[in-house]
């Protein structure tokens, strides 16, 4: 129950991003979730989309370097400490979570989305799946 | 086996090389002082006159030319010959300053193909060969040179000159070509975009490469060999000599076999000018003994080199030099310290980065900042921020235990640095000195 992120190389340069966000426009790819991890001279963009491996390609035609990573989506309710309860069960498993982002559910309103990268993600979905948390796949995603 | 175009020379006896070219100096430095009254004035000035040249031994007395004397002498100064005789001229690239023009006669022109035929034969040429010529054509000599050389070995010459990089892959698929002679730079170019078409090295029909006309790494050397699936030949020349096919390198692939019965090799000190004994690193200094339109006397290369004559396994008896360290020119001196590309590439291509970078240098607030900036590879891109910048540092570290002072890597999307398809554009110095 894992989602498949593409992490894309871009310089920190005026306008690099645009030629990113060009491509995926051009080949009508819409990105459900995108975070964005910069230095000063460099920046990986990390997207979600509903067809990775045709958005792969792409990418790679176009010139692009990216990987793909497996990461969490966990649907939180929209509530106070909802986050919290999430974290808790997380670093209950002595995982680090390396890096978060959250992201909007579209018309689904009552949860918050929020994107996990640890370092055993098998690991943590049966963490959280055994304290009643769902994490959601690609599928939910695009139906989202 | 090794194979040689003119054997009776190429592994002749040392005595009787020196022989030749004592023989043959003393011709030249006649026909110097009979038809070049610019060195003629050179020579008087300095007090020499052709008698005093009785062998290689009185070489010493004789005025340098440096690139700077062919500058003042353009276009016809320093022609050995009167136009009636020669019929053709080739010229340098002018990227340092005005154009170099040299001339020939069809005399020279044949001794320049036959010493390129000996490259092509060093390197396993055999007229069986289809042998790529993928230098430019035209004013370059990269292109004219080799073209004769694989002529005169009996190759199947494809004239593709540089450029039009899918055509050049059809034609080594299509005719199988199996020798290609380049910039090695462009080869590692053809490689990467082979590689990228999805080709391995065992469905490439090449076996041999012959390239030169700038500065490559040993391990530029292992790269290409590697993505090509070829053995890489260095060969070296200069348009003021001839053009490529001064020197070449044989089946030992450990320095270049320098043709001595047309050129005299002396390495000397570039700041005294004093002539070191061999072994010495210092600048690579030739006399044309052979070259009638264009004869050279002691003509300052600007590289900086080593000569041996260990004996060499290929057979062959002329003194060889190492590839050049690096040319005077093509050094850098930042913060002080000379820096030269090579340098560079070498620690790019340990870390496993291909050899695609830029130098960038500035001179901000009095201080020289230096750049290199470092095309991002599949195999080094990474999600994780932290990994990438641990990189970049181990590249900064190389470069610094490398060059003495620190440069900062920048890392930059793939095909943003531009290739040329003739000489890599390696260096942008934007300091105002």
């Amino acid at each position: 129950m894992t989602l498949n992120q593409i992490s894309v190389f871009v310089e920190n340069n005026p306008g690099k991003l645009m030629q990113l966000t060009d491509v995926l426009a051009k080949h009508q790819i819409n990105m459900r979730a995108l975070s964005l991890a910069e230095t000063s001279e460099f920046g990986i963009v990390r997207i979600i989309v509903d067809d990775t491996k045709g958005a792969s390609n792409v990418l790679t035609q176009e010139g692009f370097i990216h990987s793909i990573t497996q990461v969490l989506g966990v649907a939180i309710p929209d509530e106070p400490g909802g986050l919290n309860e999430v974290l808790n069960i997380l670093s209950g498993t002595g995982m680090n979570v390396e890096y978060m982002y959250a992201f909007l559910g579209g018309k689904e309103t009552r949860h918050a989305y929020m994107i996990f990268h640890v370092q055993n993600p098998a690991a943590a979905v049966a963490a959280l799946a055994a304290k009643g948390i769902d994490c959601i796949d690609q599928e939910s995603l695009t139906a989202l | 086996m090794e194979r040689y175009y003119q054997p009776e020379i190429e592994c002749a006896p040392v005595e009787k090389i020196k022989a030749l070219q004592d023989e043959r100096l003393l011709k030249q430095v006649q026909h110097v002082w009979d038809n070049v009254p610019y060195y003629r004035h050179l020579m008087e000035e300095k007090g020499v006159t052709p008698a005093d040249i009785k062998g290689t031994q009185d070489l010493h007395k004789l005025p340098f030319l440096t690139k700077d004397d062919l500058r003042k002498a353009y276009p016809y100064g320093l022609m050995g010959k009167p136009k009636k005789d020669c019929v053709r001229i080739q010229s340098t690239s002018g990227t340092t300053g005005k154009r170099v023009v040299a001339f020939y006669t069809q005399h020279d022109i044949d001794l320049w193909e036959d010493c390129c035929a000996r490259a092509i034969m060093a390197a396993g040429g055999t007229e069986e060969d289809v042998c790529q010529v993928s230098y430019g054509y035209g004013l370059f000599t990269g292109g004219p040179g080799l073209n004769g050389g694989s002529h005169k070995v009996g190759c199947l010459t494809v004239p593709t000159s540089s450029g039009n990089t899918e055509r050049q892959i059809m034609f080594i698929q299509d005719l199988e070509s199996t020798i290609l002679c380049c910039t090695p730079s462009y080869a590692a170019y053809l490689g990467e975009t082979m590689k990228e078409m999805g080709l391995t090295p065992d469905q490439i029909p090449l076996k041999a490469g012959i390239f030169g006309a700038e500065a490559w790494s040993e391990e530029m050397r292992q790269d290409i060999q590697n993505t090509l699936g070829i053995k890489a030949y260095d060969i070296y020349g200069l348009t003021e000599l001839s053009g490529p096919g001064v020197s070449f390198e044989c089946s030992e692939q450990s320095g270049m076999h320098i043709n001595e019965d047309h050129f005299i090799a002396e390495i000397i000190d570039p700041n005294t000018g004093e002539v070191l004994p061999e072994g010495t690193k210092g600048e690579l200094v030739f006399t044309s003994l052979t070259k009638e339109a264009f004869p050279l006397l002691r003509y300052r290369t600007r590289d900086i080199c080593v000569l041996s004559r260990k004996k060499c396994s290929c057979g062959r008896t002329f003194i060889k030099m190492a590839k050049p360290m690096g040319r005077s020119d093509d050094m850098l001196i930042i913060r002080g310290v000379n820096v030269f590309p090579s340098q560079i590439e070498a620690v790019l291509l340990n870390a496993g980065y291909p050899a695609n970078y830029q130098i960038i240098i500035d001179r901000v607030r009095n201080t020289d900042t230096f750049d290199v900036q470092v095309e991002m590879t599949p195999e080094m891109f990474t999600d994780n921020v932290g990994e990438i910048q641990k990189r970049q540092a181990a590249l900064e570290a190389g470069l610094r235990s490398m060059l003495g002072i620190s440069a900062k890597v920048v890392l930059v999307a793939p095909k943003t640095i531009a290739r040329s398809e003739g000489k890599a554009v390696r260096v942008i110095d934007k300091r105002k000195i």
